[in-house]
């Protein structure tokens, strides 16, 4: 690759047939691996759960596969390229996050559930009404978090192919969605165990990769990395190196950082897919081992995240970034494209690529077991149901929820990733995390505070959400464009003046559940806290592994 | 006393094993052990947390003070971060291999025995 670029070449990024050659092995290979696994898929066990056969190492491998999403890679990056420190935050809030989920649910849930969070929520209270909202809030987070994946998929493409028409980045979005579809009915969860466990090593292999020839190309002295980040931004420059550069400007965009801290810190442990993941190994010591290693690799990956963030400021520029297709989550296939040219940006766009795929995909399959499982197994056929006759209704929810995740992916166009994965941060943190806290710890909890929780702080934060500058409103001081999801400049209903509900829908989640648990004249249970109390301690009577 | 079914003391007739268990020295046991480590080191992790980010957003001089060349001490605290997490899931993990897992191992057996 020459080094003399033009501006305009510079814009034109790669040549798209080596790209999609690239891109295409990969789906290639990883969908034969699918059909591989997917021969031994028999029970509702198989589907969901991967027979709960899968080790501690490969299941950790899998979790970081379903967390490090294009917002970890693509957001992150981008994020760090353009607001320098305040996009350091995601990175933090993301890991530290994962510490709530080691020490309080991982092990206690794998103990007392079988597929999905509801299992465990409606383990000692009344099953129906709390598998409906259990199944609606994972419905909503599962959306949101879609939407991210979706937003990114459109920004890669459109920069690989050069796409920059509104038609064109759509229809791409809907061959990533037919794709996806197909990857979830072939293999179910054990064909996406391994197709997230081969991104997940690709992934990091890959950032790894970049991040030593960044910090080469700056005689490995981070300090002169960031020296180069700072030149390059040119004016001002220093403050990328400083807090407050995305959120110091006022008193209120320093309560949305608030915000966003708290929904990152606490959402991982409610997110519905990465609990649905517990399940997938035979016990709890299992499932310890399997979060001690998504620690590891995921925060691992995050540190690559600075260096290539801090990278892309200085490689490739604020100013280049901003203005390319993609906009904002661009920084990484810009950067790999300063660093190693096609083959490079073809490689890693294609891991980036396989990454939505594959996170869209766990995505699905825990909305689709969310549905079929527990609205229509427990709450439409209150139980009398075949196993086979849920997988079929499971399927049906996949082809639906991948047309939504279409839809909504040419809504979501033009954000940052990392910014909407935090919204279903917040959601989570505030319609599943309070619940699922009670419930193993809280022994007056009863059905009414479970439900007071999960709907208001389900529904709070998704109304807070619709009425903030994130929906409409917010629009870019300088040139005047809309930065909200409504491009209309002229709609604003935009009431809420934070971008992330988190702050004011995570404590009153909470609130609630002591409120309604204190209201309801509901008679206790003790023998039922009990046998979840022992069982979530010892084990005892946990789902086993299943032997073919 | 190894047989926790046979814990001896009154109850309502309708009392269920778990209750028994649950109400047994040796269940109490594991569960204080668990709660007085889980507690207090989740309260520690949550503190550094958001101590970290009141700074980050409240005291940006601090932060943006330079120790080394551009190493600032915003980049050095939340380098901390990651290193207090990594600390914590291994000093976890070790200590629910090491102590937690034999007391709560026996305890399954046994209940699972004998519910057969």
């Amino acid at each position: 690759m020459s080094p003399h670029l033009t501006a305009a070449e510079a814009t034109d990024v790669g040549n798209p047939v080596v790209n999609i050659a690239i891109f295409g092995v990969f789906v290639a290979v990883t969908l034969v691996i699918v059909l591989r696994a997917s021969r031994q898929n028999k029970s509702a066990a198989d589907y969901y759960a991967g027979g709960r056969s899968f080790t501690g190492p490969q299941n950790g491998t899998a979790i970081a596969g379903d967390y490090l999403s294009a917002a970890s890679f693509l957001g992150i990056c981008g994020a760090i390229a353009i607001n320098g420190y305040d996009g350091f935050l995601y990175s933090i809030g993301f890991l530290v996050a994962w510490l709530v989920a080691l020490l309080l649910v991982a092990e206690l849930l794998r103990n007392t559930g079988k597929f999905t969070m509801a299992d465990v929520l409606s383990f000692r209270l009344k099953q129906r009404p709390v598998r409906m909202a259990a199944a609606l809030a994972t419905l909503a987070v599962v959306f949101f978090y879609l939407l991210a994946q979706m937003a990114g998929a459109g920004g890669l493409v459109a920069l690989l192919l050069g796409i920059d028409s509104t038609a064109g980045q759509s229809l791409v979005v809907a061959v990533v969605g037919a794709l996806m579809i197909l990857y979830v009915l072939v293999g179910g969860m054990k064909g996406t165990t391994w197709v997230q466990i081969i991104k997940a090593v690709l992934l990091i292999a890959g950032a790894a990769v970049m991040t030593l020839w960044v910090l080469a190309k700056f005689g490995f002295n981070l300090s002169e990395l960031l020296q180069g980040a700072i030149d390059k931004a040119g004016v001002g420059g220093e403050a990328l190196i400083e807090p407050g550069k995305q959120y110091g400007a006022t008193g209120t965009t320093k309560l949305d950082f608030l915000s966003l801290a708290l929904a990152l810190v606490l959402g991982t442990a409610g997110l519905p897919h990465v609990l649905m993941r517990f399940y997938t190994v035979p016990s709890a010591k299992e499932a310890r081992r399997s979060v001690v290693w998504a620690i590891w690799l995921i925060g691992i990956f995050y540190l690559f995240t600075l260096v290539l963030g801090y990278g892309a400021g200085a490689l490739v520029g604020p100013e280049t970034i901003s203005s390319a297709p993609g906009g904002v989550n661009s920084a990484a296939p810009l950067l790999a494209f300063a660093l190693g040219g096609e083959i490079l940006l073809g490689f890693i766009s294609a891991v980036a690529f396989a990454t939505i795929l594959a996170v869209v995909a766990g995505l699905t399959i825990t909305a689709a077991a969310s549905f079929a499982h527990d609205i229509y197994a427990n709450v439409i056929k209150k139980g009398e149901v075949k196993p086979d006759g849920e997988v079929k209704v499971a399927r049906i929810t996949v082809v639906v929820i991948g047309v939504l995740a279409i839809l909504g992916g040419i809504f979501a166009q033009g954000q940052n990733v990392a910014f909407l994965v935090a919204l279903a941060f917040a959601v989570a943190a505030s319609a599943n995390l309070p619940t699922i806290l009670y419930s193993l710890f809280w022994k007056r909890f009863n059905t009414s505070g479970a439900l007071w929780s999960m709907y208001g702080g389900l529904i709070s934060c998704v109304v807070l959400i619709a009425f903030s500058p994130v929906v409409s409103g917010k629009v870019d001081p300088v040139t005047g464009a809309s930065l909200s999801m409504i491009k209309d400049t002229s709609i604003d209903f935009a009431i809420f003046p934070l971008s992330n509900p988190g702050i004011v829908s995570i404590p009153l989640a909470f609130l609630l559940g002591i409120v309604g648990t204190l209201l309801s004249k509901e008679k206790p249970h003790p023998e039922k806290f009990a046998e979840m109390e022992v069982r979530s301690l010892t084990g005892a009577g946990a789902e086993k592994a299943v032997v073919h | 006393m190894t047989d926790v079914s046979a814990v001896p003391g009154p109850g309502p007739a309708e009392e269920t094993d778990y209750q028994r268990v649950q109400r047994s020295p040796e269940f109490q046991d594991l569960r204080r052990r668990f709660r007085n480590f889980v507690f207090p080191m989740t309260a520690l992790f949550l503190v550094w947390y958001f101590l970290y980010v009141l700074l980050a957003n409240y005291a940006h001089d601090l932060m943006s003070t330079k120790v080394w060349g551009n190493i600032t001490v915003g980049l050095l605290l939340g380098l901390g971060q990651f290193v207090s997490t990594f600390a914590i899931t291994m000093i976890y993990a070790r200590w629910a291999n090491r102590r937690f897992d034999a007391a709560a191992d026996e305890l399954r057996r046994e209940i699972e025995e004998d519910e057969l």
